[in-house]
């Protein structure tokens, strides 16, 4: 995947497409679109931590929430003017980004393995959980941001564009719609090259067999931490455009049930490949959106049988399923 | 007698949070020790047991027989859980995490829909003592009695019996012991069942002590993991010493600086340990034992 001009032509297709949705459609679902695109890059995170790398993460809505928090605390102090939120969000996936990596190195370099890297990430986002719902206190205050502890965080700035004759505010709408979906291709192409490139066929060789990939001399802690560091940076750039869409966050989002939700959307749609992972999470949050609406209680329900239902059955996923019926079937059509 | 109450009121303290982490913990270890698995609906199975006996105790029945009923309760929907999805995935462990999670939240939201999201409790039984100053509730002096009793039996079970026998060797071995007759997927199920059983007897035996609300499992499972991570797979020389130390770390934290800082404690010295002993206490044990 990813080479060749039939992808080129797909993704062509794909991003006209996208980018003529908004002609034709109302500004409620424009917003909802753009709404599923900022969790995309998440999902693509633990897509390559997951999927390529073979490191179950049950820790990304920690990074996710840090970038959340950090994004409000520098923006708050920093205030929106010239574009000073794109420095906020810089900062923030940075401080997401490297959180990662310090975990990474600990739990890699401590030759964690397998179910174990599972409840260190859990208890990591649990804790921070934790430690943010008792920031409530007048006394937790991070220069002009209160942390208010259960209650979230509210009132930083949306994302502003500096422009000539006043900035664009990204408020949810059209704007904000062109400029993630400008960052959804930007970092789906950059994510692609990296995972056609060498570094991505060594993750997939550690997935594989680390014993192996290690006897060939690579130090599969490094490429591990490294990946897990990315996987993370990706969770809190989520984490920094979700608080930035609504201007809230709260301790919830690093929760249980937010922790669960990546995963479900990474296991259904299909982690195998980053193409999948991206597809596929956008349709399970779309159908996610659609059961809170028409049933908020039974929801989790349907997300919880769902994932039961997709190990038990296609445990590639379903959009993995999907396309590779697909694709040997138009193999054979061909013939 | 000042230092005498000083003495004991840290010995409570650290008996309290001892039998908390070994307790909630137990059901879980023996999961993994013996399968391999991570049982994510653990805390599921304790609320299980939390809110059988709840319900059971205010029905009439006898605090201990109720927590039994729990305890029962959690085991039998741990064997049809084992029976419907786990035995398809031993294969795959990591696939199992998830399929358990799964579980967990169709648990959670399904008793929210079902009972609502609150229950009554029962009342705390055997009332407060009090030495110096403090008073101190007895129910908690005599959940460390259980928690040391019921290492005591898992003991017994797992090494005096012919089941433990049967397990252990399944566990080891599994082609051997299936060519030498023991149909190993009823040992899978039945060790399944007691793991879950024994999240139930969690639940039954702190269900006076919280209150009932279908996220409660929550609560556990932070600190029963934690425990496991840090103890390695084997339950004896791994979970219950792990305990021991992680209740120390967390009763004087807590002591000093408040819960929170309890709980960060606990993480850090996961993080450190997992750093110097990869293979949790009981893997660095056993290296001396050779």
């Amino acid at each position: 995947m990813g080479r060749g001009p039939s992808f080129w032509v797909a993704m062509a297709a794909l991003v006209l497409a996208a980018s003529c949705y908004p002609a034709f459609s109302d500004p409620y679902t424009i917003g909802n679109a753009a709404y599923f695109m900022v969790w995309t890059f998440m999902a693509m995170g633990l897509g390559i931590v997951w999927g390529y790398c073979g490191v179950l993460s049950f820790g990304q809505t920690a990074f996710f929430g840090l970038a959340g928090y950090a994004y409000g605390v520098v923006s708050i102090n920093l205030g929106a003017a010239f574009g000073l939120t794109w420095l906020a969000l810089v900062l923030s996936v940075t401080i997401g980004g490297a959180f990662a990596l310090l975990i990474g190195y600990f739990m890699f370099y401590g030759r964690i393995k397998g179910v174990f890297i599972g409840i260190v990430t859990l208890s990591v986002t649990l804790v921070l959980e934790t430690f943010m719902a008792q920031t409530a206190g007048p006394n937790w205050r991070i220069g002009d941001a209160r942390l208010n502890g259960f209650n979230g965080m509210s009132g930083m700035p949306p994302l502003t564009v500096p422009w000539p004759g006043g900035d664009i505010v990204l408020y949810s709408g059209t704007a904000l719609y062109f400029v993630l979906l400008v960052m959804v291709v930007v970092c789906y192409l950059g994510l692609r090259m990296l995972l056609n490139a060498p570094f991505g066929n060594v993750l997939v060789a550690i997935r594989e067999n680390p014993e192996r990939a290690e006897m060939l001399g690579y130090d599969i802690r490094l490429y591990q931490t490294l990946a897990f560091g990315l996987g993370g940076a990706l969770a809190a750039l989520s984490g920094t455009l979700y608080t930035a869409w609504g201007q809230y966050i709260t301790p919830s989002s690093m929760g249980l049930t937010a922790a669960a939700l990546p995963i479900v959307w990474v296991a259904v749609g299909g982690r195998r490949d980053i193409t999948a992972t991206l597809l596929g999470s956008i349709l399970v949050i779309a159908g996610f959106q659609t059961l809170t609406i028409y049933g908020s209680q039974y929801a989790l329900i349907v997300m919880g049988a769902l994932l039961v239902f997709t190990v038990l059955v296609t445990p590639d996923g379903l959009i993995s399923t999907a396309m590779h019926w697909i694709g040997s079937t138009l193999r054979r059509t061909k013939r | 007698m000042d230092f005498f109450h000083t003495i004991f009121s840290v010995m409570y303290q650290f008996g309290d949070a001892f039998a908390f982490l070994v307790i909630s913990c137990a059901g879980l270890a023996v999961i993994f020790g013996m399968m391999g698995i991570i049982n994510l609906a653990h805390g599921e199975f304790i609320m299980c047991g939390a809110y059988v006996t709840s319900a059971a105790g205010r029905a009439g029945l006898p605090l201990p027989l109720a927590i039994l009923c729990g305890a029962l309760a959690a085991a039998i929907v741990g064997i049809v859980v084992e029976r419907l999805v786990i035995r398809h995935l031993y294969q795959r462990p990591l696939d199992s995490i998830i399929a358990t999670w799964g579980i967990s939240l169709i648990a959670t939201q399904g008793v929210l829909i079902l009972l609502g999201p609150t229950m009554a409790g029962v009342g705390t039984p055997l009332g407060s003592m009090a030495l110096g100053e403090r008073s101190y509730s007895i129910y908690r002096l005599v959940l460390f009695a259980t928690s040391i009793g019921l290492l005591g039996s898992l003991y017994l079970l797992f090494y005096r019996t012919r089941f433990g026998v049967i397990s252990r060797a399944t566990i080891q071995k599994p082609a051997m012991a299936r060519a030498l007759g023991v149909d190993t997927r009823r040992v899978y199920g039945l060790t399944f069942g007691l793991g879950a059983g024994l999240a139930g007897l969690a639940g039954g035996l702190y269900a006076p002590t919280m209150t009932m609300v279908p996220t409660m499992g929550a609560t556990f499972i932070v600190e029963s993991f934690v425990t496991v991570v840090v103890g390695g797979a084997d339950i004896f020389v791994g979970a219950a010493p792990a305990a021991a130390v992680l209740a120390i770390i967390r009763a004087s934290l807590t002591a000093w600086y408040g819960h929170l800082f309890g709980q960060i404690g606990l993480l850090v010295a996961v993080i450190i340990v997992i750093r110097v002993m990869p293979g949790g206490l009981s893997g660095f044990l056993k290296r001396f034992q050779k």
